[in-house]
């Protein structure tokens, strides 16, 4: 572990050729990405694309058919590479210890980790949870949570941690607008405060285009395009521009 | 079942290579050494009750009919303690723990608990399967004891409310004390320290290994059991083959 300065800046993450087939189907069929230190980089596309399966393998839960990924240079699978890191990752379903309370799941690496003492860990906890709208929620079990307050617990859970790298995998998916906006901002106020590097699975166009340095578009497992929003909103590939820009409109489903 | 042997044994050597930092996990061990003693003193308590009166019951009027019957303190004394109170504890505690640690473990697998401990860079063999394989090994044996001493005196209430037996508790009790030695309970306690390994690593090694939804902890479950029981009982001839090299 990586002793416990708070000040640390973002990781690089580099992704070559990574391939990844579950019974047979192909899920990740060569992706190639560059997360620079320090920046918000959104990964969108359609339900079923692989999204999940790509930020599984960058902090190491899969093991690639083929391709590498590097954190910093270092190939992932090395030996000790990730001990190096603080990551942090909020899982789609939030992945919260249900055995454990609200305080304890977010003050889990500390507290595992010895990093800090127990006086400490409470006040961080707290303060976490107050992020997310959550305080004073410590001694409640996951069990009687809503699912987007878990969501939130998550989140408060990997921002305990300080990491470098963190992850979210559709961190807005089941909020309302106004807590959307609360964790598009903290996102953004991670990266100023700690320069972290954010990777962002996320269906949600304004959270996306709000916060993103670079946008990576992927279908089926392959990457459709990779730009900042700017340069993503201009490309005419025509899925690119429905995900982008589909609105519901009543007539038509009528 | 059998191809998975090499996967426990993995799993039990990495478990007691981590076995240093069990004072660090001593919350953990505490918490789950509650949990074994709470789901299962009482039980094991009635169970050994029964077990000690029906051996005095099935052999009692026998040998009373050879005249032996002052030999019934240590019959039930012995059986109890080398090989009834270890096998029995270790059966009810398979299913009443071994099952609660493969689903527990198993749902974390499913619910990618798991997977979220390995991002936080938490080990699960040291989180989950250490305190559980420490809090069994240790309480199974407290059970035993708990088991040989209630088990005995069942036999002895048998004994002396029989009326085909009618041996008195005194006599009762100091057959058994002049039958069983030391070495004998401490024979059934290595026995089911034994089975409490293979338990614990059976069963969170299960849990580990589960995919699937709720199907898939059912399954979990059910092999946890049953495989940790094929085991006990073979393991339990083998343990006693070896055992006997010791005794005089
Ligand atoms: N462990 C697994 N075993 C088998 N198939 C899997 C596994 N994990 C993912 N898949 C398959 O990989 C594909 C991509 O899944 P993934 O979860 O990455 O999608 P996603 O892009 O995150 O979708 P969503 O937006 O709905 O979350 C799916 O077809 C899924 O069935
Ligand atoms: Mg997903």
């Amino acid at each position: 572990m990586n002793g416990s300065t708070a000040h640390q800046s973002g990781v690089a993450v580099q992704v070559r050729g990574l391939q990844k087939s579950f019974n047979g189907h192909l899920v990740l069929q060569g992706i190639d990405l560059d997360v620079a230190p320090g920046e918000i980089f959104v990964i969108m596309g359609p339900s079923g694309s692989g999204k999940s399966v790509l930020l599984k393998h960058i902090i190491g839960l899969e093991t690639p058919d083929a391709g590498d990924i590097q954190i910093n240079g270092q190939p992932i699978q090395a030996e000790g590479v990730m001990d190096q890191y603080r990551l942090a990752m909020v899982f789609q379903s939030g992945a919260l210890l249900n055995s454990l309370t609200v305080g304890e799941n977010v003050g889990l690496y500390l507290r595992e980790h010895r990093l800090k003492p127990e006086k400490e860990i409470a006040r961080i906890v707290g303060e976490k949870l107050e992020l997310v709208g959550l305080k004073g929620l410590e001694s409640r079990m996951p069990s009687d949570l809503s699912g987007g307050m878990k969501k939130r617990v998550a989140i408060a859970r990997a921002l305990a941690i300080e990491p470098q790298l963190i992850l979210y995998d559709e961190p807005t998916s089941e909020l309302d607008p106004l807590m959307a906006v609360t964790i598009a901002e903290e996102i953004l106020n991670l990266k100023s405060r700690i320069h972290v590097t954010s990777i962002v699975v996320s269906h949600d166009r304004d959270l996306a285009l709000g916060v993103a340095d670079h946008i990576a578009m992927i279908n089926q497992g392959k990457i459709l395009a990779i730009g900042t929003p700017e340069e993503i909103k201009k490309i005419s590939d025509p899925l690119i521009q429905k995900f982008l820009t589909v609105e519901f409109q009543k007539e038509k489903a009528l | 079942m059998f191809q998975n042997i090499g996967e426990i044994l993995i799993l039990f050597w990495r478990t007691l290579m981590a076995l240093p930092q069990t004072l660090q996990h001593r919350r953990k061990v505490i918490d789950q050494l509650f949990e074994i003693g709470a789901a299962s003193l009482l039980m094991a308590c009635i169970l050994s009750l029964f077990i000690g009166g029906v051996i005095a019951l099935q052999s009692g009027p026998v040998l009373a009919e050879r005249g032996l019957s002052s030999y019934i303190g240590g019959l039930v004394g012995l059986s109890m303690c080398k090989e009834l109170a270890p096998v029995m504890m270790a059966v009810l505690i398979a299913g009443r723990i071994g099952s609660a640690m493969a689903a527990e473990i198993g749902s974390m697998r499913v619910y990618q608990e798991i997977d979220a401990l390995r991002t936080m860079n938490i080990d699960p063999i040291r989180y989950l399967v250490l305190p559980r394989l420490v809090a069994i090994s240790v309480s199974l044996p407290v059970l035993v004891v708990f088991s040989i001493l209630v088990g005995w005196f069942g036999g002895a209430i048998v004994s002396m409310t029989n009326q085909q037996i009618a041996v008195p508790l005194q006599s009762y009790f100091s057959n058994l004390s002049e039958m069983v030695e030391l070495d004998d309970v401490a024979n059934g306690l290595i026995k089911s320290f034994v089975f409490a390994v293979v338990i614990g690593i059976v069963s969170c090694h299960q849990g580990l290994q589960t995919i699937g939804g709720p199907r898939g902890i059912g399954r979990s479950v059910t092999k946890a059991v049953v495989n940790s029981i094929v085991l006990i009982l073979i393991l339990d001839y083998f343990v006693t083959r070896f055992l006997l090299y010791f005794e005089k």
